[in-house]
């Protein structure tokens, strides 16, 4: 291949052999650097349970991110790790959803549901990258949110697909699109639909979640056992419950690129709703520490951080926990 | 039989192999070993930034169309520059290095979206400086007669690259798990590697003193070269984007999202294996014949996604027509180009011709997506397919129009 002529020609590819051969070093270098560096961070398995009130359940942060827990009344104490390797994760009530991405030529996502003492009881396969999960106060209902991957990535109508398990019956509903829209008070139909961020009520039957449509998203109320939802009200993303049932905190877009949601909650009697005093942008669905305060993962630079903030707009955010994501209080 | 065959083969493999000039392979290998690193990033950006750094897609997908019409523009200079200046292979160079030099903008951008929005628009940059010099290259490197040849030749060494790429990635995954910042580190090296291959070994046959006469941009007015652009344009504005094919057969076929990722290489494939045969047969029955001919392929796989086959037999009909679609256009529109434009403007010319190509191929894939929102799937397909067969009647009077 080499085009100089006799001397040159040879003296080019040396050179070029050469080139490869320092490239290659460095590469092999910087990769078993990096896999020393993975063998290190493995935690060891530990005794977390999802019953041991007062604690903080949360994602370790870190590539190889694990399920992990602190003492809420210390939580710069230190860290309880899991062997378990959760993307998104939530508990309630001794019941816990961890959604897990196997690593391998063609990645496989799953739900694993875990009992109390943090054994899988239940795997259910998802079609796509995880990004939400929530379980209902009594422990019987779980719901996850994925990114379907198929869709182009980059495209900016991203697919969601959002499915909820039922532990008592063990039935699986693959998709909220499934059910029956109501939107406006008439059936709606479109192949546009996505739904994502569910939310459950007290009672395991009532839920919230978020619905987008034509460019627009809304707040749904559902109702498992009749298959319906219906369109409360417009711009409102990832709703969260509060723990007495009179209040969502959700994610409002702002229409900043700059920062594009800011977490505001509605009061449901009224449908009034406040800013709370976080005014960078958070992504994510919240969760609640008590009746009047959310919490909640923030990406601040290179990492993703816990914090808290009142959920009457008053005060100012306190960060709770670094390097942490997907909080959920065990109560 | 078995064995006559596979020497016939061989002997077949290496006339083609003497027919290509040593530049044309030194380009080749540069474009295999800049795949290779540029698909081992694409395969694992995803997983990269919903999972390591919890983006959504949206928060990243808002950025990313921001920079979609900056690239055809960069292309358009980079053409432009590469014919002032006559020297097409430092164009194509620079190109190159800065693609390697954004795989290290990863590690730096940290999880800021608007960081990796640039780093990616940098890097979309580099790939839109370096496409048309680079064309222009092997268009010059090589005997008139065998232009589809060598454009062949070298589509099929950057696919190899590109079906290689994901691979590499998965080892380096497999080696050391869940360290993205490992993928960026091998893909930066793998495109340095591709840089170096270019210095050392492809060689820019421009002319250096070219008269300034000679560098008017007249001949793209030329009718012949704008009735190709038209035809171009035409059939890329009925042509639905591969991930809405892959989307529509994955639906059809109700296939797996895991697998999803596993699609286009049915393409690469098929596209692998007719990308010289085609080459060849469009430098002997005609390049432009074979262009449209492509465009019938397609057509073809459009009605049988609409069709009454199904299950491994409609994936494997589909996808291989898919690659020969790509086999029988995508060089040969450029060597079908290449005699119509004169050495010192040639790289500006293809740059013209690939983003009037790319812009309506943007344009359809915005239509074709919003027909599927407003009358559902089965009739955006119908709508497509009807719109393909009519751009290819239109298109066959333009292209033999063409002198």
């Amino acid at each position: 291949m080499s085009t100089g002529g006799g001397a040159a020609g040879g003296r080019r590819a040396w050179l070029v052999l050469a080139a490869a051969a320092l490239l290659a070093l460095a590469a092999t270098a910087y990769v078993l650097r990096a896999a020393g560096r993975g063998g290190a961070a493995t935690a060891r398995p530990a005794a977390i349970r999802l019953d041991d009130r007062g604690r903080l359940l949360f994602r370790n942060a870190g590539s190889n991110g694990v399920l992990a827990s602190v003492p809420l009344a210390h939580p710069g104490g230190s860290r309880v790790l899991s062997g378990l390797n959760c993307v998104r994760l939530y508990a309630s009530a001794g019941t816990g959803v961890c959604l897990t991405v196997r690593r391998a030529a063609v990645p496989k996502i799953f739900a694993v549901i875990l009992d109390r003492g943090l054994h899988e009881v239940r795997r259910v396969q998802l079609p796509g990258a995880p990004s939400r999960a929530r379980v209902s106060p009594s422990g019987r209902m779980v719901s996850w949110t994925v990114f379907v991957s198929g869709d182009s990535y980059t495209s900016p109508d991203l697919s969601t697909r959002t499915g909820i398990l039922d532990m008592r019956t063990g039935r699986v509903i693959e998709s909220l699109e499934d059910f029956t829209l109501l939107k406006d008070g008439r059936p709606y139909r479109s192949p546009d639909v996505n739904y994502w961020g569910v939310t459950f009520a007290a009672d395991d039957d009532h839920f919230y979640a978020t619905v987008r449509t034509k460019g627009r998203t809304y707040l749904v109320e559902g109702d498992v056992t009749a298959r319906t939802m219906r369109t409360l009200r417009e711009n409102v993303e990832c709703p969260s419950l509060s723990p007495d049932g009179t209040r969502l905190v959700f994610k409002k877009a702002t229409g900043d690129p700059s920062r594009p949601w800011r977490l505001h909650v509605l009061e449901l009697r009224t449908m009034g709703e406040i800013a709370l005093a976080e005014t960078r942008s958070v992504d994510d669905q919240a969760a609640w520490l008590d009746d009047h305060t959310v919490l909640y993962g923030r990406l601040d630079g290179g990492a993703t951080n816990v914090w808290t903030v009142p959920a009457d707009g008053t005060g100012a955010p306190r960060l709770l926990l670094r390097n942490a994501f997907s909080p959920a209080v065990v109560r | 039989m078995y064995v006559s065959a596979g020497l016939g083969n061989a002997a077949r493999a290496m006339r083609v192999w003497r027919l290509v000039a040593p530049n044309i392979v030194a380009l080749g290998a540069v474009s295999l070993v800049t795949d290779v690193s540029s698909e081992m990033i694409t395969a694992v950006l995803p997983l990269y930034l919903v999972l390591s750094l919890g983006l959504t897609p949206l928060q990243f997908g808002v950025l990313d169309g921001m920079y979609a019409g900056v690239t055809a523009l960069i292309r358009l200079a980079g053409g432009r520059l590469a014919d002032r200046s006559q020297r097409h292979r430092l164009v194509a160079g620079l190109g190159y290095a800065l693609s390697a030099v954004c795989k290290l903008g990863l590690l730096a951008a940290g999880s800021s979206p608007v960081a990796l929005g640039a780093v990616l628009a940098a890097d979309r940059t580099g790939k839109g400086l370096r496409t048309a010099p680079r064309d222009a290259l092997i268009a010059a490197s090589s005997a008139p007669r065998d232009l589809g040849l060598s454009f062949g030749v070298h589509r099929t060494m950057d696919t190899v690259g590109a079906l290689a790429g994901p691979l590499a990635a998965f080892a380096v995954l497999w080696a050391a798990p869940g360290a993205y910042d490992a993928v960026f580190v091998v893909s930066c090296c793998v495109a340095v590697f591709g840089v170096v291959l270019l210095v050392a070994f492809v060689r820019d046959p421009s002319i250096r003193s070219v008269p300034r006469a000679a560098m008017s941009l007249r001949p793209l007015r030329r009718p012949g070269f704008a009735l190709m652009c038209l035809a171009a344009a035409l059939l890329g504005a009925c042509t639905i984007s591969d991930s809405f094919v892959y989307l529509l057969l994955q639906r059809r076929l109700g296939i797996a999202a895991g697998y999803f990722p596993l699609l286009p290489l049915g393409t690469a494939a098929s596209f692998l294996a007719l990308a010289v045969p085609f080459g060849r047969l469009a430098d002997r029955a005609g390049r432009r014949v074979v262009f449209l001919g492509g465009h019938v392929l397609l057509l073809g796989a459009y009605l049988l996604l609409r069709g009454p086959l199904a299950g491994a037999v409609l994936l494997a009909c589909v996808l291989t027509l898919h690659g020969a679609f790509y086999a029988a256009t995508d060089g040969v529109l450029m060597a079908a180009a290449g005699p119509l434009l004169p050495g010192p403007v040639r790289a500006s010319g293809m740059a013209v011709l690939q983003t009037a190509q790319a812009l309506a191929r943007l344009m359809s894939s915005v239509l074709i997506g919003a027909a599927w929102t407003a009358w559902g799937r089965p009739a955006a397909v119908t709508a497509a397919t009807a719109g393909l067969g009519v751009a290819i009647v239109a298109a066959w009077p333009l292209l033999r129009a063409v002198r």
